[in-house]
This record gives structure tokens, C-alpha cells and sequence, in this order.
């Protein structure tokens, strides 16, 4: 039997109570939202928390889906689920339910949340390459107030975020621009399992050329931050074939996958640059309305 | 310390450590056998319970974080010695050989269909793409799922077993 180590249960009922909890237990606390990471993080003893605080009380607080001026606010309780079947997320940005459909199974995701996804910053995980690709930015809120953090700045590494002892995530922020569009291709050794390699692609375009376009990878390397060297190349250019096989080269150039048991670094590289494509593909063809 | 759980309708109340898990709760605390206790890792889905209505794995879910909530297990199926039909038609239909992952399927597919009374077989095997089977090869047991909502739609009219458990 995995059992976690020991650890003290609390509960929180507000945000602010959420983060006086951190405050006062230190640094040896961790929230807890779904668990669908962290539980089995604890069982496996890679993380031993002393103390782990349930926030699944504020899934209505920070429960949401939602456009405030030029910015849709997703909050950080967010289930997969909810990200899955939500029509005004996927009308805006279809990445997201492209990249839902393939996440973990059903169950998992009635449970599973956007902020806990975030905040396990695993390099394998998938919604932080969507948020990259999405150009996202992180409310992450601590007693003195809030900040905000670019995915950039947010995923430091592999488990590792911008998020400190004393503070939580609380909203995801993307920009909603005009004619743009987004997808997500993932390849999987089995239905839910993690990547073995993944890449999301969104553009925006300037009637036939693309104004401006992002690709993020998951699972080829520690970081899942989008490529600025295709940005470059996107900036400007005509859609076509030869440019999707040069950004699809760019992005295996720019990856640093290992060899493991999902596969060989020579494989999942040449996944990074297939599922680039594809991605990018789907993203100009629902940009310009002609997806098939 | 002390977690209330509302399990199958009933309340209950124990001394717990926080670490333990909610399969192990309704196990060795509360004796509620059916839900079985697979793979430890949320991937087989035979610990599948109801929280508040939701198909949740109860091997990744504390039993702290059940307190104040509902939950609802698969010996709350049968209602009155009446078989749900998801039960029956795992009965007619053979939906299981070893029966290991029935528990977690029968809930699973308790779920779908009060959400979706009529789905597709895409459907179907999308609600459990969760949970594993290693006996049927899965055709029986969505063979077994469309058996109950065939069943259900014929006798819908009263407002039957699906539903909330409290």
C-alpha cells in the first residue's frame, strides 16, 4: 500500500484564510486542490508536506470562466472538466479543449484543476504549454496583495513555479485578440497518460498573413515556455507548408528531450517538430475558417 | 482527528489520521467492501466513488477532504433489493468475468447515464477510459451499459434511482 507520510490536515474557506494558513505553517505546508498531482507526489514520498491545506472549498470563489475587458479570467480552481465543456472557452481559444480531451481520463478530470496543474509544474504537463502558447499571464496573490507573472516568469522548471511559501495562484489571464486561433497535438503511449511529446500552436492574423504566433512543447525538455525564435519566423509570413515544416524544424531545434521509458530523445524530437506542424496547421485553418 | 462524511445517505463520523485515503476509509473504517482498491495510482479506476454526485477515484482523494461532502458507493445501487440497471445489465449483458473493476465501472456508468440517458458507444467508452477491464475486452461491459439505458428509457416515466443519495 502507498500511504503518504504523516502530515497535518487543514481546511480553507477563503483565500485570505487560504493564505494566513501558509503564512503561519511555513514553509513545510501545501495546498491541496483536486490532488490528482500532489496525492500521488506524497505517496511516492517525493513530497512530504507537514502540513496540507484543502482549498477545495473555494472551487466556487475561484471557480470561473470568464471575458473582463480584453482578458479572459480563468480561475485557478478551474476543473478539467469544466475547461473541457465550457462552449465560450473553446469559441476563443480551442487549444483548450483540444488539449482537455486528451488529459488524464474523465474521472480525473472532474477533479483535477487548472491552478494545480500549473503550480506542479511538471514539464510533461499540458496546460502549461497551452498557457504558454496562449501567451498567459498568472495572478498569484499573498498578503501584501497581488502580482502578476508571465507563464514565462511563472514556470521556473520542473516543479518549481514563481509562486512562494506564502502565496497562491489565483487566476489565469490570456489576451483575447482579434482573428486569432490555437490547437494542440499530443502523442500518448495510451489514452491519459502524460506526453510523450505534445506542442500547442496559436496565431493571429493580418488577413491572409499571420501577424503574430506562438508554439509551447510539453514533455522535450524542463521548460514548457513558448519559442521566441518562431515568433520571429511567424511575424509577418504567408501561411504555408514550407513554413510549417520550418517552424516545426525550429521547434525540435529548440527542444532538449530525453530518453525514457515514453521513448527516445531522437523520437520525441522529431514529434516535437511533426506535432508543430500540425498544430500550427489547424491554427491558421480556424483562424481563417477553414478548418475541415 | 475527526471527519462527518454523508456516505450512502447516512452520516458518519470517525477518528482518523489525516493521511488516510477515502478507498481506505469506506474499506477498513466503514466496511463498505464493494469499492475495491486497485492500482493505488488513479489509473484503473476500480475505487471509483460518487463525491457530490461526481465519479471521483477514491485512492487519490483524502478522506479529510470528503468531510462535509456526500459520497455515494456501489452498495447504494441496489435500492429497496431492487438492482440498478446498470447492475441488471452487467448481469444480462456479461459485463464482467473477475468483477475486480465492476464496482468502479457500475458507478462510472451510474453517472453517465443520469447525465446522458441515451449515449453513443463513443460515449460510453469515453466514460470509462478511466477504468480498467482485463477480463471483457471492454465490448461487454458498453454492451452492458447500453443494456440499462435501453432498460431505463423503457421505465424513465417515474422518477426512479438516479440521483442524489442523501
Amino acid at each position: 500500500m502507498q500511504v503518504p507520510a504523516p502530515f497535518e490536515y487543514e481546511r480553507a474557506t477563503s483565500i485570505d484564510h487560504a493564505i494566513d494558513l501558509l503564512e503561519r505553517l511555513g514553509s513545510e505546508a501545501r495546498l491541496i486542490a483536486g490532488g490528482h498531482s500532489l496525492l500521488p507526489m506524497m505517496r511516492l514520498r517525493f513530497a512530504n508536506p507537514e502540513y496540507v491545506i484543502d482549498i477545495n472549498d473555494l472551487a466556487d470563489e475561484l471557480g470561473y470562466i470568464r471575458v473582463e475587458g480584453d482578458h479572459m479570467h480563468i480561475g485557478a480552481m478551474t476543473r478539467h472538466r469544466e475547461l473541457l465543456e465550457s462552449d465560450p472557452l473553446a469559441d476563443v481559444f480551442p487549444i483548450f479543449r483540444d488539449a482537455e480531451k486528451v488529459i488524464a481520463d474523465p474521472v480525473v478530470r472532474n477533479r483535477g484543476t487548472l491552478g494545480g496543474s500549473l503550480c506542479q509544474a511538471d514539464p510533461a504537463e499540458d496546460l502549461s504549454a497551452v498557457c504558454s502558447t496562449l501567451d498567459a499571464s498568472c495572478v498569484i496573490r499573498g498578503s501584501g496583495g497581488e502580482r502578476i507573472v508571465s507563464m514565462h516568469d511563472f514556470h521556473r522548471g520542473p516543479y518549481e513555479t514563481a509562486v512562494g511559501d506564502a502565496e497562491m495562484l489565483t487566476e489565469v489571464r490570456i489576451p483575447l485578440r482579434p482573428n486569432g486561433s490555437s490547437a494542440y497535438n499530443k502523442v500518448e503511449r495510451r489514452a491519459g497518460d502524460w506526453a510523450v511529446a505534445s506542442a500547442g500552436a496559436s496565431v493571429w492574423m493580418d488577413g491572409a498573413a499571420i501577424a503574430d504566433g506562438r508554439v509551447g512543447l510539453a514533455a522535450v525538455g524542463a521548460n514548457t515556455t513558448s519559442i521566441e525564435e518562431v515568433t520571429s519566423v511567424l511575424a509577418g509570413a504567408a501561411p504555408s507548408e514550407e513554413l510549417y515544416e520550418r517552424v516545426g524544424d525550429i521547434a525540435a531545434a529548440n527542444c532538449s528531450p530525453q530518453t525514457d521509458m515514453r521513448g527516445s530523445a531522437e523520437y520525441k524530437r522529431h514529434l516535437a517538430k511533426e506535432l508543430t506542424r500540425r498544430s500550427l496547421r489547424t491554427a491558421v485553418a480556424r483562424a481563417t475558417g477553414q478548418e475541415a | 482527528m475527526e471527519v462527518s462524511v454523508n456516505v450512502n445517505g447516512e452520516d458518519v463520523t470517525r477518528e482518523i489520521e489525516p493521511r488516510l485515503l477515502l478507498v481506505h476509509f469506506l474499506r477498513d473504517h466503514l466496511q463498505l467492501t464493494g469499492t475495491h482498491w486497485g492500482c493505488d495510482t488513479s489509473n484503473c479506476g476500480t475505487c471509483v466513488v460518487w463525491m457530490d454526485e461526481e465519479p471521483v477515484k477514491s485512492c487519490t482523494v483524502l478522506a479529510a477532504m470528503a468531510g462535509g461532502h456526500r459520497v455515494r458507493t456501489v452498495e447504494d445501487l441496489e435500492q429497496d433489493g431492487e438492482l440498478d440497471p446498470v447492475q441488471e445489465g452487467f448481469i444480462q449483458e456479461h459485463g464482467l468475468q473477475c468483477g475486480f473493476c465492476t464496482p468502479g465501472m457500475l458507478m462510472t456508468a451510474r453517472a453517465l447515464l443520469d447525465r446522458n440517458p441515451d449515449p453513443t458507444e463513443h460515449e460510453i467508452r469515453e466514460a470509462i477510459s478511466g477504468q480498467i477491464c482485463r477480463c471483457t475486452g471492454y465490448s461487454m461491459i458498453v454492451r452492458s451499459i447500453q443494456w440499462a439505458a435501453q432498460h431505463e428509457s423503457a421505465v424513465s416515466l417515474e422518477p426512479s434511482t438516479a440521483g442524489s443519495a442523501s
